[in-house]
């Protein structure tokens, strides 16, 4: 057991990797894709990283699901207005396993996005935004507007009445812009109106953007290889030290083991509640003249709606949502604390956990109608949201009196604080 | 491990809990068993060819079904008629054909490929026989509603009398579990309505049951395949799981003799 240990640490500098292999060698000259992959399996990973961390192997897992499924469903999809809804319940009903394909898929897209919640709440926790890793974090909001852009097109696809209704709303959200507006919804349409010319660009677009993210994913790990992963106790670490391991065998069996855990959730929704996750009246053909009693968006999208609605002002209301989005993108620069681990910032942990709760109550009146009790909600909820990024992280990043810091994650730190057993995580040791 | 089985539960509690806010503004639906729900839900197959008859000869007169062919009727997970009770089933009906070699449309007895044959040749003629309403095509109309199954249970047996205060227009209905109420369709069913072949008391509850049992079937013709199929693809994830689990610490134990 320890030869094998000493294996792992030699095998884990990769800069004078070279194949065994006559033919490795040669190959490996012209193209280092073997260096590569010497990189990907030695990289040197903390060993104190928890289960939050496992998100990103299952995000991998995600987009490729929903690239298969969607190539496939694409054989058999028709993308016309006359023709969708029937071409849909066709792959339902008489493709082979057709049901099944169309149900990961659409599934998928929610998982998808369960996962890429829990990826992002974990970045906040654990303050992986932080300098250096600004870069990786902007590319994942970049991401995760793509992601949002392809579900809204995918789920125009079916031509449903949610479908229809749901294209009509988001897109008459470009009219709100002063003097242009119209007339980029009206170039958006392809017409006059939420019709074929809208369909078909959107099942172009659909398919065009998961390849967009597949691209986007290189540059996030390869962004991510540059300083390493961040890790629950938020210090750097030297790599590689005892504090890491190589990535396999160690970190590709804990995402393996997560995955399974994730992919058991995943089947079943799949295969017992395929349809739980999405509204009964996307299984309405789309009709122009008949607008649903209530136009909700999928449950991914509902804490951006909510805060759309929140504002009187349609223009205003846009920005608002944009804003909340692209808020995101500067929060590096938001966040003054120079102490990345929410386990060492006693006060942002509390404020983070009301930044969770404010989200999800923004979630949930989002599905309601925007009227009484529930429009005050979702105001309050919105400025909570602002206030927290805009107000409460600059100033806390100042005032916050922050726990000692260990030095390294195997040396316990000195002055033995209470949150020193949280600091070291549980979960590295896999009880 | 603990941590890993909490994010699970409280995943899994939200995600069902989002989806049921939608429906909980609704009025409580009558309940009853349904032979099709459940890890191993099987659909009822005396329950699903009687339900056929309650569509053919009620429904049938204003709703279609555009999405079935009659060989579904005898595919597995289905109401199973032999194919030759299937084939009898089509050819009872006219379709319409052509053009032949002289560009000319016809009728012949339909065949087990032909789709359901629709009661009106349009939605427009469907609108003008009824009232100015449409009759929803019934193919997935289980999906499409948000009580599903429940909902169009309660809605069959939903019918009575107006509350005082109510005014009902000409060829509107009270409906108890119906949006609003009011409902362009006449109460459908009544007691002994049809007479069902193997000796079945046809009563209101019963032919709801019936139909609605065959409405979930057309909705979901795979439901059958789908949850034989679950069950296996859990299992074997469940047996893969604690075989890497088991394979991690191992592995891991290396690691652990250094902490």
């Amino acid at each position: 057991m320890q030869t094998q240990l000493k294996l792992d640490k030699e095998k884990m500098s990769d800069h004078d990797y070279r194949p065994k292999s006559k033919v490795g060698q040669w190959f490996n000259d012209r193209l280092p894709l073997l260096t590569l992959a010497n990189h990907l399996t030695d990289y040197p990973t903390p060993k104190n990283l928890n289960y939050w961390w496992t998100f990103g192997g299952i995000l991998t897992f995600c987009l490729i699901t929903q690239i298969v499924t969607g190539l496939t469903l694409a054989m058999h999809y028709i993308a016309h207005a006359d023709m969708a809804f029937e071409s849909v319940e066709h792959i339902m009903r008489d493709v082979n396993y057709g049901w099944l394909i169309r149900y990961i898929h659409a599934n998928g897209a929610s998982m998808f996005f369960l996962a890429v919640y829990i990826h992002i709440f974990r970045s906040l926790f654990y303050g992986s935004y932080k300098s250096p890793r600004e870069i990786i974090w902007i590319l994942g909001i970049i991401i995760y507007l793509l992601m949002m852009a392809a579900a809204f097109m995918g789920y125009v696809l079916p031509w449903g009445q949610m479908s229809f209704w749901g294209a009509t709303v988001i897109t008459n959200l470009f009219s709100a812009i002063p003097l242009v507006g119209e007339g980029i919804v009206t170039w958006l349409w392809g017409g006059y109106s939420v019709d074929n010319p809208t369909l078909t660009r959107f099942f172009t677009l659909h398919y065009l953007i998961p390849f967009l993210i597949l691209g986007l994913v290189v540059l996030h790990i390869w962004a991510l290889h540059v300083p390493g992963n961040n890790n629950p106790v938020g210090i750097d670490i030297k790599k590689p030290s005892k504090d890491t391991v190589p990535f396999h065998p160690y970190i590709v069996i804990k995402d393996g083991f997560a995955l399974l855990m994730f992919m058991i959730v995943f089947a079943f929704f799949v295969f017992y509640a395929p349809n739980i996750l999405g509204h009964a009246d996307n299984y309405i053909e789309a009709n122009p003249m008949v607008t649903p009693a209530h136009i909700v968006p999928e449950w991914y999208l509902l804490p951006f709606y909510a805060i759309l609605r929140s504002v009187p002002d349609k223009l205003l209301g846009v920005v608002a949502m944009l804003s909340a989005i692209l808020i995101l993108a500067v929060l590096p620069w938001l966040d003054t604390s120079k102490i990345r681990s929410a386990v060492f910032r006693p006060l942002y942990k509390q404020f983070y956990w009301i930044l969770v709760a404010d989200v999800l109550i923004l979630g949930y009146v989002g599905a309601m109608p925007a009227e009484g009790l529930y429009l005050l909600i979702a105001r309050v909820a919105t400025a909570y949201y602002f206030l927290h990024f805009l107000v409460i992280l600059p100033v806390l990043g100042f005032k916050e009196k922050t726990l000692p810091v260990p030095l390294s994650i195997t040396e316990p730190v000195l002055g033995g604080s209470p949150n020193l057993a949280a600091a070291r995580n549980k979960e590295s040791k896999i009880e | 491990m603990k941590n890993l089985f909490k994010l699970f539960s409280i995943i899994i509690i939200i995600l069902v809990s989002n989806s049921y806010s939608f429906a909980a503004e609704k009025a409580e639906y009558l309940k009853t068993d349904w032979s099709f729900k459940g890890l191993f839900g099987k659909f009822d197959r005396a329950s699903l060819q009687r339900g056929y008859q309650v569509y053919t000869e009620v429904c049938a007169s204003c709703h279609s079904m555009k999405y079935l062919s009659y060989r579904n009727l005898a595919e597995p997970g289905g109401p199973e008629f032999s194919e030759a009770q299937a084939k009898a089933i089509a050819a009872s009906f006219e379709v319409t054909d052509g053009p032949n070699s002289d560009g000319e449309m016809f009728t012949r007895p339909g065949k087990l490929s032909d789709k359901f044959v629709m009661p009106y040749d349009n939605v427009k003629a469907a609108q003008a026989a009824n009232g100015g309403a449409y009759p929803p095509d019934m193919s997935v109309l289980v999906k499409a509603r948000g009580g599903g199954v429940d909902y169009i249970y309660s809605l069959l047996q939903g019918y009575d009398e107006a509350p005082v205060g109510v005014t009902l227009d000409d060829g509107v209905y009270y409906n108890k579990y119906m949006y609003g109420n009011k409902i362009r369709m006449a109460a459908p069913l009544s007691d002994g309505l049809v007479e069902y072949g193997d000796g079945t008391n046809a009563t209101l509850e019963q032919m709801s049951k019936d139909v609605t049992t065959f409405l979930m079937w057309s909705a979901e013709p795979h439901l059958e395949a789908r949850h034989q199929m679950g069950f296996k693809a859990i299992v074997y994830l469940i047996i893969l799981t604690v075989l890497v689990y088991f394979s991690m610490k191992k592995i891991w134990s290396r690691v652990e003799s250094e902490v």
